[in-house]
């Protein structure tokens, strides 16, 4: 037996917390509220997770100290302090951080990691540790059956099938106004882009378009060139690709280099991000995307300066802004019942809750009515459809030709 | 003009490959250090353009009279540090490559870990001469255009080097026979330095190209490491025209498979072919002999 002289890397990262958390520490010593999470700070999940997720944790957690801590049931206050792992964007590390921070660290609540497949793969042991687990980047076809299973997680995007109904029934509005019915999709191979296609080729055959091209990439392509080209020789109506962060700036990139001007542009994930906007800047308008919000919502413009403030970023306008509705939803359901973990799930699952997104409200679990279509619109990403949620507003369209450069 | 275009975004994607490998090809080849680290210095050089052009609107292209100098040093500097113990304790060229995977393996935290530290693990993105240019009726964007020219540039050029100086028939030797080169008067340390380092300007000089086109961040760096390899291999241990080769063979399957079967089976062709050319030619496709 040898004894490991070198510090844990737990250890070394535990030491840092520590002390950068020293000064609020002090204060909260006699009982600060634990909140442990997993998050992926490194591999390719780092991307997402920084965008979306971290940023508004921390957010979250300063907002609640500034203000004296998390509110209680009878105006008291607790300080909050993070336990936080890095998952190195793998399943498993996922969970054994999980099975840590509630055997070891023995935290009062969790919050949860980036991606769909991190969240199914954390999901039985926040269940069986009887965790309220608020999910916000966490999007499959299957909720109903899985809520029926774990009680204890809350959905707050709903199924793929409606985040595509959403869209063919916005493009449907657009016949009357000259769009054609012929489509070209392009989709990312991996559980979302295929959840996507497969629920978009049914929603636009029903909606009575033609699919004139249907292409697919592996995850992390991002020389689409032949696509893009192929997609220029058919002319389409429209262009909608089901893709992440990467290929989305690509996609929009070799668009413009080609000359592809459909009527309507669609990418999906990484449309909402500030970084598009940075990228493109006028070239953006008329974009189409997943996500959008009410900008002219003053909480959501509070959210956006407050974020820009203390992240030093923007937030972007989808899964951000979800991510922090989720902490919005926690906090209010503590403020009423507790830290008792049974009593805030029966709480959430039974009240509406007031957030930057507007009111939430689940049924069986699941959030609805939600924002899915988005639009640059003068720099703004904001939201099209569905228009019975409200506070959206109408499409720019035909989509503007690419400016020349 | 269908197949101009298949073929030029082939070529293009190909030179792109090649020069994202030239780099590993050097230190792998010549100075024997298979450098997992190597997308980590890949994406280094895509920050450095980035911070040099958001900050101060420094071209990329200016970026790289930067970038490759600082990381010469940078590379000669590790070298001599970190990959000479090992060199000289590694008792065969095997034993070596264990050790210097695994040291390159740590490395590679170090340097993913200083990345995330400064600039978080957001995507970075910017745009940087993307404008359209027509070739025989198929359009192209200027800034792969130049990324690819300037890989089949650099090699032509290496080969050269390696092939007519005297200092590149010392590299060559040192690749070749790194026990015999000294008894005819080669200094093989200080050579393998030189290579070591030289293929760390490149890796910079790739990273740099490749920070106009495409979204990266602090994460990346293994993509690139895998490709580099991949072309490396194929393209035969050391050899920079064979990296240019291989690279443009895989750019051209990747495009060709992307128009005529599925543009979702561009990986797996690419796998196909990297498999069939080793079992064909174990040492690549301009490798030496077994040794």
């Amino acid at each position: 037996m040898t004894t490991r002289l070198t510090p844990s890397r737990r250890a070394v990262v535990g030491g840092i917390a520590a002390t950068t958390l020293a000064a609020p520490y002090v204060r909260a010593q006699a009982g600060a509220v634990k909140i442990g999470f997993s998050i992926s700070k490194t591999g390719p999940n780092a991307g997402g997770a920084n965008v979306t997720t971290l940023p508004n944790y921390q957010l979250w957690l300063k907002e609640t100290n500034d203000a004296g801590g998390l509110k209680l049931p009878g105006g008291q206050r607790r300080m909050v302090e993070f336990v936080e792992y890095d998952d190195r964007s793998q399943s498993e590390e996922a969970v054994r951080n999980i099975e840590r921070l509630v055997n070891q660290d023995k935290v009062d609540l969790l919050f949860p990691p980036w991606g769909t497949a991190m969240n199914l793969a954390v999901a039985p042991s926040f269940n069986r540790g009887g965790f309220p687990h608020l999910a916000s980047t966490f999007f499959v076809e299957r909720q109903p059956e899985l809520v029926q299973r774990w009680n204890n997680m809350f959905l707050f995007l709903d199924r793929p099938s409606t985040a595509i109904t959403a869209l063919t029934d916005l493009l449907a509005t657009l016949k009357d106004k000259g769009l054609g019915n012929t489509v070209a999709l392009a989709s990312v191979q991996d559980q979302f882009g295929l959840e996507l296609v497969s629920a978009a080729r049914a929603g636009i055959a029903k909606a009575g378009f033609q699919v004139v091209m249907d292409r697919q990439y592996p995850p992390g392509t991002q020389d689409l060139a032949p696509i893009i080209s192929e997609a220029v020789r058919l002319k389409p109506d429209m262009f909608l690709a089901f893709s992440y962060p990467p290929d989305t700036l690509a996609l929009t990139e070799q668009a413009r280099i080609g000359g592809l001007n459909p009527k309507v542009f669609y990418t999906a994930v990484g449309t909402a991000f500030p970084l598009y906007k940075q990228r493109f800047g006028a070239n953006a308008e008329g974009v189409m995307g997943i996500g959008g919000v009410d900008v002219t919502n003053p909480k959501i413009r509070d959210y956006i300066a407050r974020h820009n403030r203390i992240v030093g970023r923007e937030p972007d306008r989808w899964a951000s802004t979800t991510t922090y509705s989720t902490l919005e939803v926690l906090s209010q359901a503590i403020e009423r019942v507790g830290l008792d973990k049974a009593a805030i799930i029966k709480d959430i699952g039974a009240n509406s809750f007031e957030t930057i997104l507007g009111t939430i409200k689940f049924d069986k679990n699941q959030r609805v009515d939600q924002w899915w279509v988005g639009q640059w619109q003068q720099g703004e990403f904001v939201a099209l459809a569905p228009t019975k949620v409200g506070g959206t507003k109408a499409p720019v369209f035909p989509k503007p030709a690419w400016p020349t450069a | 003009m269908f197949l101009v275009d298949v073929i030029l975004s082939g070529l293009i994607l190909g030179g792109i490959y090649a020069l994202v490998a030239m780099g590993l090809s050097l230190q792998y080849g010549v100075a024997r250090i298979m450098n997992l680290a190597y997308g980590e210095f890949t994406i280094a050089g895509s920050f450095a353009a980035y911070l040099l052009f958001s900050a101060s609107g420094l071209s990329p292209i200016l970026a790289l009279a930067v970038a490759m100098p600082l990381s010469f040093a940078l590379n000669w500097f590790i070298y001599r540090l970190l990959m000479t113990p090992l060199v000289r304790r590694a008792k065969s060229p095997g034993a070596l490559e264990v050790d210097s995977i695994l040291a390159t393996f740590g490395l590679l935290f170090v340097v993913q870990g200083i990345m995330l530290v400064v600039f978080g693990g957001s995507y970075v993105s910017y745009s940087y001469l993307a404008v359209p240019v027509d070739i025989i009726g198929s359009t192209v964007a200027l800034n792969r255009l130049l990324a690819a020219g300037i890989a089949v540039a650099i090699a032509l050029g290496l080969t050269l080097f390696l092939m007519r100086t005297r200092i590149g028939t010392a590299v060559r030797a040192v690749s070749v026979n790194p026990a015999a080169a000294p008894l005819v008067g080669i200094d093989t340390t200080t050579y393998a330095a030189f290579a070591f380092a030289l293929g760390g300007a490149l890796v910079a000089g790739s990273g740099v190209l490749v920070s106009m086109f495409l979204t990266f961040n602090a994460a990346m760096g293994v993509v690139f490491t895998m490709k580099a390899l991949i072309v490396v291999i194929m393209g035969g241990v050391g050899n920079i025209f064979g990296a240019l080769v291989a690279g443009l063979i895989l750019g051209l399957a990747e495009a060709l498979t992307a128009a005529f079967l599925d543009s979702g089976l561009t990986l797996a062709v690419n796998f196909a072919l990297f498999l069939g050319i080793l079992l064909v030619k174990p040492t690549g496709l301009f490798g030496k002999a077994a040794r």
